[in-house]
């Protein structure tokens, strides 16, 4: 399995009208306050070291909550360099609402979880699969549709999606 | 016209009128996303998917019983159910019963295909609960009360404009809707609150996996998200064809479906769920609870496999294929007659485009195939489109075939039977036998020429012609000429001493009979670059009756051919063909119409033409044997078999070298395509195509000459824009 470069991962996005935001570990909570628009929703982040507990997001929302809020922050635990795309599991946090529901998503990925390829994802996935963990959405850009006469994004899903790279802590 | 074919003629020109303009524009967009993504990925690699993929399906099909099997025993040990509905009314039976066990008030869909092949919302309706399609192109139509046209894009034959005014008569909105944005934004809020209330959610499944009981669906808009997770029990439709082994198999489906549909790299969404999944259950009536109004209750998951013909397709040798359809719609958006008319007129009570003759046979029966087959030209575009490379215009042959058959033989028969020798049962329409046994027209027309064209093309001869065989009065027909091209060949004597290759010139039923100057030139041009040159008694290639579906008489005709041009490939000679719709025959069709040894021996030592010369000048021909083209420039449409074949290029090449400035034409079709273009019922639509290739060639038709290697290509171009339009191989021609 091979690794993806942030660059490649960056320029795919960017062809997906993307935006993207490369972090250290150190400045995560202050680049995402400032990326995170209010009121925002998230599911608890897949990542050990890394935590939205001090930040404005609201975890395990009411209904009411995630119908109103303006952002959705979920953690993605796989990411594809070549497509830009990541990885949306179906974790009782409730991942799929909070990625679904609010217009702007913004997914917090670790450099070190990006693949090159969706070869390479696949690797990954089956991995996965074998180890009983099942459900995810590969997401890619914002939703969109062609169907009212004209491409728009922003349909069942989020109309804007921003990626936060996380990048490697160079002591590990 | 004949009073059966006008209803048919008047439908396909409403069609013309109304929903062309947005069909054309949406599944050329798509075609030309999907060439420019191939492209992007690479051939070869494209190609390798395309491979696995088939080979998938293939082993998928051959172990379906044992596959199934295994579906059910992962999704009960997940939790879920399995229902396996002999028919769409065993289907429809089970879906209602889990929805009225469910308390349901109302439900939502995503898109699926195999839902409206079972009348599953009328159904559901008719049981007295709401359903809501929440894919906005199936939301269109469902609003329209209409049927899909396009298997991807169900509402692509209506405009933007077309929407608002049937959005703001249903919905009467405070606000107009009169942008994409603003319908979709509408769409986004109604269709959000049904999601939200529903209790039930109906989705597809692109891929079903069999080892972990998983679905693979694949959405831009996120509808089939939300319709999996949002209700608490999620009722998953599809055809038992849509089973795979596992993930791992999924791979290269993952990677060829979007390209081929609408040339995306992958869908903005690919779920991969194994149901019940851990997303929480939400509950919308207790709005300020948190943790998604801590609901309690279950997941519920009941995967629907459906039969409705599919195993008794999976038994027929011809069909089978149809069974690998992955639903990209790759062959409607690449299909010319298609893009003309859209899945309105090119598809049944479901399915549309090329495929859907498979589907509709197999599902409804030959009677709705019947009613769009004709549609299909055997243009083969589609071929090579196909992402699991289905043999697309040889279903739609077979299933013409099988049509033919099941005629009762009528007097018409009777007269017939004793004229024609063809291998068709009584029963096959007189006219599709007028059409495949056109080399004895041609043999009877060469004979008595001039004066059967004479008789031909009068105004008493063509209005029978029209009345009885459907021949539109408003085609010139093929003049046939006294002195055919074999003929012509005996007369002469080879002037090649030593030559460098000996070739046997496939005289096909247009070259020497028709068009016998480019036989001619065919002949002094292979001489001038060193060539032994004959001009077999070969009979046709059995292109004609098959493009009627008359597959015992093609089969007959490519056993004579084989019996008559195999001794010259022992003896080393090469085949060498003109008419690209007879290569393509030796190449593609006989492969299903000859034995494997002579379809081999035959599709190796055959080659096109142009293909040859390049071959010759490749291998130290002297090109400064041929004439010049000292910068003329060329508008050139080559001709759709054999681009399928890959053959187009070497044409190109060859005028280039000699120093034309070539412009190629990029259509899939020409729309003649043989004798479709003859026929009164689909003149317009032929028309219609042509136009498409007319207006690429028209600003350059003063100062280019129009060149095209296919006789139909010919004809069309010569009605489209003016007489005169050549083959390549008469550029070459020294005495020219």
């Amino acid at each position: 399995m091979s690794a993806g470069s942030v660059h490649e991962f960056q320029q795919s996005l960017a062809r997906l009208d993307t935006a993207s935001t490369v972090v250290s570990p150190d400045e995560f909570e202050t680049e995402l306050k400032d990326i995170i628009e209010t009121p925002a929703v998230g599911a608890a982040l897949p990542f050990d070291d890394l935590s939205l507990s001090e930040l404005p997001v609201q975890l395990e929302p009411s209904p009411a909550q995630l119908r109103e809020a303006v952002t959705g922050v979920t953690g993605a635990r796989m990411s594809i360099a070549s497509l830009g795309t990541v990885a949306v599991e179906s974790r009782s946090q409730g991942d799929e609402f909070v990625a679904l529901y609010p217009e702007f998503h913004v997914v917090v990925v670790r450099e070190s979880d990006i693949r090159a390829t969706l070869s390479d994802a696949f690797t990954w996935l089956r991995a996965e699969f074998e180890a009983g963990r099942q459900s995810l959405i590969l997401a890619t850009g914002p939703s969109s549709t062609g169907d009212m006469g004209a491409l728009v994004q922003g349909v069942h899903g989020p109309e804007q999606v921003h990626i936060v790279i996380i990048r490697d802590n160079e002591s590990q | 016209m004949s009073e059966s074919t006008r209803p048919k003629a008047d439908r396909i020109r409403a069609l013309l009128e109304t929903e062309s303009d947005e069909i054309k524009g949406n599944t050329r967009l798509f075609n030309a996303a999907r060439y420019d993504a191939v492209e992007a990925v690479g051939e070869e690699t494209h190609e390798q998917y395309r491979t696995r993929a088939r080979e998938i399906k293939e082993e998928s099909i051959e172990q379906l019983p044992d596959l199934t099997d295994r579906t059910r025993t992962a999704v009960e040990a997940n939790g879920g159910t399995v229902y396996i509905a002999d028919d769409a009314a065993d289907a429809n039976r089970y879906i209602t019963t889990v929805i009225a066990d469910a308390e349901a008030d109302s439900v939502v869909k995503s898109k699926s295909m195999t839902t409206e092949e079972i009348d599953l919302n009328e159904a559901i309706e008719a049981d007295g609960y709401d359903v809501w399609e929440t894919d906005l192109g199936e939301f269109v139509i469902q609003v329209a009360e209409e049927a899909p046209s396009h298997i991807v894009g169900p509402s692509l034959h209506k405009s933007r404009e077309e929407i608002t005014a049937l959005f703001e008569r249903e919905f009467e909105p405070d606000e107009p809707l009169d942008s994409a944005q603003k319908l979709t934004a509408f769409a986004r809020e109604f269709l959000g609150e049904r999601i939200d209330e529903a209790d039930v959610g109906i989705t597809g499944a692109n891929f079903v996996m069999a080892e972990s009981g998983s679905i693979a669906l694949v959405t831009n808009e996120g509808n089939a998200r939300k319709c999996a997770s949002i209700p608490d029990t999620h009722v998953a439709v599809a055809g038992i064809e849509k089973i795979i082994p596992s993930i791992a198999e999924l791979e290269p489906f993952a990677e060829l479906i979007s390209r081929s549909a609408t040339g995306q790299d992958i869908p903005q969404y690919l779920s991969l769920l194994t149901p019940p999944v851990e997303t929480p259950t939400i509950d919308f009536d207790h709005e300020d609870e948190p943790s998604f109004g801590n609901s309690d209750a279950e997941r519920d998951f009941h995967l629907v496999l459906i039969d409705n013909g599919r195993r008794s397709m999976r038994q027929d040798d011809d069909l089978r294929e149809t069974l690998y359809c992955i639903r990209c719609g790759a062959c409607a958006n690449s299909c010319a007659n298609f893009q003309s008319v859209g899945g309105h007129a090119f598809g049944g009570e479901t399915y549309t485009g090329g495929i859907a003759t498979g589907w509709e046979a197999g599902i409804e029966g030959l009677d709705v195939a019947e009613e769009f087959n004709d549609l299909c030209t055997g243009c083969s575009r589609c071929v090579n489109a196909c992402p699991v490379k289905i043999d697309i215009p040889w279903i739609n042959t077979v299933v013409r075939d099988r049509i033919n058959r099941g005629k009762d033989p009528g007097f018409d028969d009777l007269l017939v039977d004793g004229l024609v020798p063809d291998e068709e049962e009584s029963g096959t329409p007189l006219r599709k036998r007028f059409f495949g046994n056109f080399e004895t027209v041609a043999k009877i027309g060469s004979t008595t020429a001039p004066l059967s064209n004479a008789v031909a093309s009068s105004d008493v001869a063509r209005k029978a012609m029209e009345s009885t065989l459907g021949v539109d009065a408003r085609r010139d027909l093929p003049a046939f000429k006294r002195t055919t091209l074999r003929k012509w060949a005996r007369s002469r004597d080879s002037h090649v001493v030593d030559p460098v290759r000996r070739v046997a010139l496939y005289p096909d039923v247009y070259t020497n009979h028709v068009q016998t100057e480019r036989g001619k030139a065919a002949v002094r041009v292979l001489e001038t670059l060193g060539c032994e040159v004959v001009v077999p008694d070969v009979g046709g290639s059995g292109r004609a009756p098959l493009s009627q579906g008359m597959i015992a008489t093609a089969e007959d005709k490519a056993r004579n051919v084989a019996k008559s041009l195999l001794p010259y490939l022992e003896d080393g000679y090469d085949v060498v063909v003109v008419e690209p719709s007879d290569i393509a025959m030796f190449r593609r069709e006989y492969e299903k119409l000859l034995p494997t040894g002579a379809y081999e021996r035959i599709d190796e030592g055959s080659y096109e033409i142009l293909e040859f010369v390049y071959g010759l000048l490749e291998n130290d021909g002297d090109i400064d044997a041929l004439p010049t083209g000292d910068g003329a420039g060329i508008a050139y449409h080559s001709h759709c078999q054999q681009r399928t074949l890959g053959l187009e290029s070497y044409t190109e090449t060859v005028l280039e070298r000699l120093g034309y400035d070539v412009l190629t034409s990029d259509v899939e079709c020409c729309g003649m395509a043989g004798s479709f273009g003859y026929k009164s019922e689909y003149y317009d639509l032929s028309m219609d195509v042509g136009e498409t290739l007319a207006e690429q060639f028209e600003t350059a038709a003063d100062e280019r000459t129009i060149v095209a290697s296919g006789t139909s290509c010919m004809e069309q171009l010569d009605s489209l824009l003016s007489p005169g339009t050549r083959h390549p191989i008469e550029l070459l021609d020294p005495v020219r």
